[in-house]
């Protein structure tokens, strides 16, 4: 019954959710500019095709998983739509504008979440969130960050150093700075990775609030993910 | 933007004082060449004074590019500057956060000892001042022309030689300025010209190393 404990929290965490998100989604339904668009990306890695072509729209509240065999090109097109990594073609917009031209106003309102940890050793849970916060000047009341962490599972371990914490507890302090940092996109590179049963129960409950609060979703996952809302597929690789 | 910078800077001041013995591995280095070479030389006055400026010059520049490892290092290894890089604040801001930092943290501390080393040495007191002035200009340049090379580096395996043949040419200028100044200043002349000169080559550094180490950072990324 792990899962209905899990669920207690969600109510409130929504609600507070759609508040902040609901005001920018409201304005935004009713035009057709996709949140963020894809068009006709290549992408080669050490003289290899990755994948050319590849075009998609999102649209506002639509999750999509991207899928494919190890070394498809997953992580390298999730970092080409988080920007950190060139296309060799194409473009990546932002409402219907290149990233690289809206860059403060795409990174105001997407959490990318990669494989690295991004947890230091030597700060606490707290801190280590804080920090994360800190870097997009978001300012977080203490309350609200220990809802959260209650929420994720690591109630009682805000003080805890970072080296303390096992490599699942170290991807739900993740989570944390996820639900905290209130982006309408989130782009989570297996985002499953080293949670135990109950932490994917907590992704995908996550997943469906924020679509439903009308933020949006891209992950990949080579773990099967039962969403119970509709979903997209973008297919790497033959 | 301007929290977001102190915020990054307080970061990085709180994690290095969460791991002591690092902090004062540049400082230790520092002190230890220099207190090495009157044991390896003749230790009379006379030899002392004319090394002196040259001594303590080049092992601040050493004891500087050996700490220059850990100005990105941790954050790339743990993702934490794919975080910074998708900040909404600028690059540069963060980038410049970090450096200051890393200057607080390695070259202040120099610039502090630094006197007293120079005693040691026999540097007449009135080239003190010289002395700490002009590594208090020299240092932080530095620093900013040292995190072009780590940004560049930073994905390299054992990039240190890499490293230092990036940036050693550029802190030869300042090598040789700020030895210089110490030098002329024991001879009681005016240091006048090389302290402006000192200050242009930080104005410079200050305004466009960020740039580029945020230049570099991004392609460091994009691997």
């Amino acid at each position: 019954m792990t899962e209905t404990s899990g669920y207690n929290t969600v109510p409130q965490t929504k609600t507070d959710q759609a508040e902040n998100l609901g005001l920018k989604i409201m304005t935004e339904t009713g035009s057709s500019i996709p949140l963020l668009g894809a068009d006709s990306l290549e992408c080669t890695r050490d003289d290899r095709l990755l994948f050319n072509g590849l075009s998609f729209e999102l649209m506002t509240g639509e999750v999509l998983q991207v899928e494919g065999a190890n070394g498809s090109g997953k992580t390298s097109l999730l970092r080409i739509l988080s920007g950190l990594r060139q296309a060799d073609e194409g473009d990546v917009c932002w409402m219907g504008e290149k990233i690289s031209l809206a860059r403060e106003d795409y990174y105001a309102n997407m959490i990318y979440i990669g494989h690295l940890p991004c947890i230091k050793n030597d700060l606490t849970t707290l801190e280590n969130i804080r920090s994360l916060l800190d870097t997009r000047s978001q300012a977080v009341s203490i309350d609200k960050i220990e809802k959260v962490l209650t929420r994720v599972g690591l109630e009682g371990f805000d003080d805890v150093a970072g080296k303390a914490l096992s490599s699942g507890q170290r991807r739900r302090v993740l989570l944390a700075f996820l639900l905290l940092a209130q982006a309408r996109l989130w782009i989570l590179d297996e985002p499953l990775t080293a949670l135990d049963v109950e932490g994917v129960d907590l992704v995908e409950s996550m997943i469906v609030e924020h679509r439903n609060a009308g933020g949006s979703v891209i992950f990949t996952t080579h773990h099967g993910m039962q969403l119970p809302c509709e979903m997209r597929l973008v297919h790497l690789g033959q | 933007m301007i929290k977001a910078f102190f915020y990054l800077l307080l970061r990085d001041l709180r994690l290095a004082f969460r791991s002591r013995h690092e902090l004062a591995n540049p400082l230790i280095f520092f002190v230890l060449v220099v207190s090495l070479f009157p044991l390896a030389t003749t230790p009379s006055s006379e030899l002392l004074r004319e090394m002196a400026p040259g001594v303590i010059w080049v092992s601040a520049l050493l004891s500087v590019l050996l700490s220059l490892d850990r100005l990105f290092k941790q954050d790339y290894e743990d993702g934490s500057l794919d975080q910074l890089m998708l900040s909404p604040n600028p690059l540069v801001i963060l980038v410049l956060a970090k450096v200051s930092a890393h200057w607080l943290l390695t070259g202040l501390p120099l610039v502090l000892i630094a006197p007293l080393l120079g005693m040691f040495m026999y540097i007449p007191d009135e080239a003190l001042g010289a002395l700490v002035i002009s590594l208090l200009l020299g240092t932080p340049v530095l620093s900013l022309v040292g995190a072009i090379g780590v940004s560049l580096t930073v994905a390299v395996n054992r990039g240190g030689v890499l490293l230092s043949l990036i940036i050693l040419p550029l802190y030869i200028p300042v090598l040789i300025f700020g030895a210089n100044a110490v030098d002329v200043a024991s001879d009681g002349m005016s240091v006048r010209g090389q302290m402006l000169f000192l200050g242009a080559v930080l104005s410079l550094a200050l305004s466009l190393a960020p740039l580029a180490t945020a230049q570099a950072l991004r392609i460091t990324a994009a691997r």
